[in-house]
């Protein structure tokens, strides 16, 4: 089992002709995601590396049974390629593109709601999701670690990497990176559930940071319904008030989103916090009884 | 990117917002022509990116023109809150017989737009919503569908103005609405909204935020954007375009690769600095995944340039773009600096994991840069960045 994402997802790429789009569809079939189709309207007919460009995303659908569509369509068609794929009923949809305008996300959020909210999205600017060994949606190196009994959500795409990396000897299920735009399609939250009904997982890594008080609700939520054991990071601690950190949804505003704010919310809860991205690992193997080398 | 008031106010007139009317003054003598123009009682105002400036003494009515001169004198140049003031806005005074608050916004946790609406303006909103939080009505805006005229009114109703404001609230609201879609705004605020003695609704303030990810089709906005305010470094490294931030009384300059890690790599420096009286990060600089050598040496370069800056912090995980590929990009980026005759003056602490790490480790050793120490975990780099900033100062 893994989260979302597995060794049957048959994944279509929206954007696959774009420099960015090919080199990452040959990234995923490098590490053995089962890339079906591409789509792109005005390169109907070709091929990259022999996987073949449809014209919409209900052709590739047709043609190709695909259930997994990631997004490298660039801000400006990025609203429209996504509620293509919620029309195409279409079950999880990963956005890579960054820097789509906030209200063409609340829109597309709304559309998809509006549609009975059968496409799971992840994302805006988010570096997709992997299921170690079975299938990897998105732009998360594969190699860094392998597959294991942890899962891990997270808003940010390198700290995703770097507690694969710590965590390698162990290994995940599945890791999710949401993203870290004000508005995403998959939560915290989300995961923490996918995670607790998963019979793989056995522990959860949460990574938050500055920006809105998601993982305030998450620790909430965590009190209320998860019961395997959660370690926590939250990045942003030196972030000036008013000031965006990189990530569009980055930012503390008066005295709300403050990283210590989001830490001392998962304590209270019991969700161990680590002070670097490193102890939170150690937290973690500690947990699972593996200490690492 | 947060508007003036004058130019929110500009943006609220374009789309028919009733707002009074007004002229930016940048000296004392300005200031009086304005006031001369416009004739009678003005409000002069200070234009800072702050709140609480009527209390700072940044607000003032003036009785005449020779009046408006002397407040403005008083005003311009004046510090609120850190913000220096360097313009104010002269306006005709506005009859107000009540003051209420309006604002759309984005509503993260519940991923859609949220009208707040309240019949009691013109003093903080979190404190009304704190303390009376019945009078502060919050009703969800659908994103697809928006606010009419109905809506409009709807929302009125529910922050129980009076009768005899409903109907130019309504309109207001809906206008208000408009700007808020149409400039990709993520806050429009009013406070306060009046009602005029002769029951008029205005727009007596305005704050508007634009998405930053929407200046791509808001073409027209751009020439808001006040330079004179930013940081100078802040400045060079959008240039560059440099993801840059420049922090207070730091001294670790920070490179790294991707918004999260970085974040994480200035709390870290900062954590290990309490252990050598209390050094800290001097930026932070995300260069992004690729970290190419051009990026990084123009990432340098600005580190590099900025005088506070005693010890750089190179901190890159090698995912994607594998950490050979790091390696010889930040060999590159120095042979680079060096044909530029920029050489730093102050050691590098580099700490390069992930992918191929050996291999990036070695390119780095045989580069043989003398003033580069490699430290391959995270934590302990920054605690040696951190350690030979306090040597350093």
């Amino acid at each position: 089992m893994a989260t979302f994402l597995d060794s049957n997802s048959k994944i279509l790429v929206q954007g696959i002709t774009g420099s960015e789009g090919t080199k990452h569809t040959r990234r995923m079939v490098a590490s053995g995601s089962d890339i079906v189709a591409g789509v792109n309207p005005r390169k109907a007919g070709s091929n990259v590396d022999g996987i073949p460009v449809f014209r919409s995303v209900e052709e590739a659908v047709a043609e190709t049974g695909a259930n997994v569509s990631v997004v490298f369509v660039p801000p400006t068609g990025a609203k429209a390629a996504i509620q293509e794929t919620v029309d195409a009923g279409v079950p999880l949809c990963v956005v890579i593109t960054e820097g789509i305008p906030v209200h063409d996300s609340t829109q597309v959020w709304a559309y998809a709601c509006s549609r009975g909210n059968v496409t799971r999205i992840i994302g805006p600017n988010c570096p997709g999701l992997i299921s170690p060994e079975q299938s990897n949606a998105g732009i998360i190196p594969a190699s860094i670690t392998k597959r294991g009994p942890l899962g891990l959500v997270s808003k940010s795409g390198t700290l995703t990497y770097q507690m694969m990396y710590e965590l390698r000897e162990i290994g995940f299920t599945t890791c999710v990176g949401i993203g870290g735009d004000p508005v995403s399609g998959t939560t915290h939250i989300d995961c923490l559930q996918a995670f607790e009904d998963d019979p793989e997982t056995e522990g959860i890594v949460m990574i938050g940071e500055i920006g809105g008080d998601a993982e305030e609700r998450a620790a909430d939520y965590i009190e209320a319904h998860i019961t395997k054991p959660v370690v926590g990071y939250v990045a942003g601690f030196t972030a000036p008030e008013g000031k965006t950190m990189g990530h569009a949804g980055a930012i503390v505003s008066g005295s709300s989103g403050t990283a210590q704010a989001k830490k001392e919310a998962l304590e209270k809860v019991g969700v161990r916090v680590g002070r670097t991205p490193t102890e939170s690992a150690q937290l973690m193997a500690q947990i699972m009884g593996h200490p690492l080398s | 990117m947060d508007l003036f008031e004058h130019q929110a106010k500009e943006l609220f007139a374009r789309h028919g917002v009733p707002v009074p009317t007004g002229k930016v003054a940048t000296t004392p003598e300005q200031a009086r022509a304005a006031a001369e123009e416009l004739g009678g009682r003005v409000v002069v105002k200070a234009q800072v990116k702050t709140g609480g400036r009527g209390k700072a003494g940044g607000v003032k009515v003036a009785e005449d023109a020779a009046d408006a001169e002397e407040k403005a004198r008083a005003i311009l140049g004046m510090d609120i809150k850190g913000h220096t003031v360097h313009k104010v806005l002269v306006e005709q005074a506005s009859d107000i017989a009540e003051e209420y608050y309006a604002s759309y916004l984005l509503d993260r946790a519940n991923r859609t737009f949220l009208a707040m609406v309240s019949r009691e303006g013109g003093m903080d909103i979190e404190q009304v919503a704190a303390t009376n939080p019945d009078a502060l009505a919050r009703v969800p805006i659908d994103p697809l569908s928006g606010v009419d005229l109905a809506k409009a009114h709807e929302i009125a109703v529910a922050a129980k103005l009076p009768e005899r404001a409903l109907d130019g609230a309504a309109e207001l609201l809906a206008k208000l609405w408009d700007v808020f879609v149409k400039c990709d705004a993520t806050l429009v605020e009013v406070n306060p909204l009046i009602l005029t003695g002769d029951g008029r609704v205005v727009a007596l303030d305005g704050k508007v935020t634009i998405d930053g990810n929407a200046m791509y089709r808001q073409p027209d906005l751009a020439a808001f954007e006040d330079s004179s305010a930013v940081d100078p470094l802040e400045q060079r490294a959008k240039e560059l375009d440099l993801n840059y931030v420049k922090l207070d009384n730091g001294s670790v300059g920070v490179i790294g690769n991707g918004a999260g890690l970085v974040m994480s790599t200035l709390d870290v420096v900062a954590y290990a600095g309490e252990r050598y009286g209390g050094v800290k990060p001097a930026n932070f600089l995300d260069i992004g995944g690729g970290a190419s050598a051009e990026v990084m040496a123009a990432g340098l370069g600005v580190i590099m340039s900025d005088p506070s800056v005693l010890t750089i912090f190179v901190n890159v995980f090698g995912g994607i773009t594998a950490c050979d590929a790091v390696a010889n990009g930040i060999v590159s980026a120095f042979h680079l600096l060096e044909e530029r005759g920029e050489r730093p003056s102050h050691p590098l602490v580099v700490r390069l994991d992930g992918n191929n790490a050996d291999e990036g480790h070695r390119i780095l050793d045989e580069a043989n840069f003398g003033f580069i120490e490699r430290v391959d975990r995270m934590d302990e780099a920054a605690d040696r960045a951190a350690q030979l900033a306090a040597q350093e100062a």
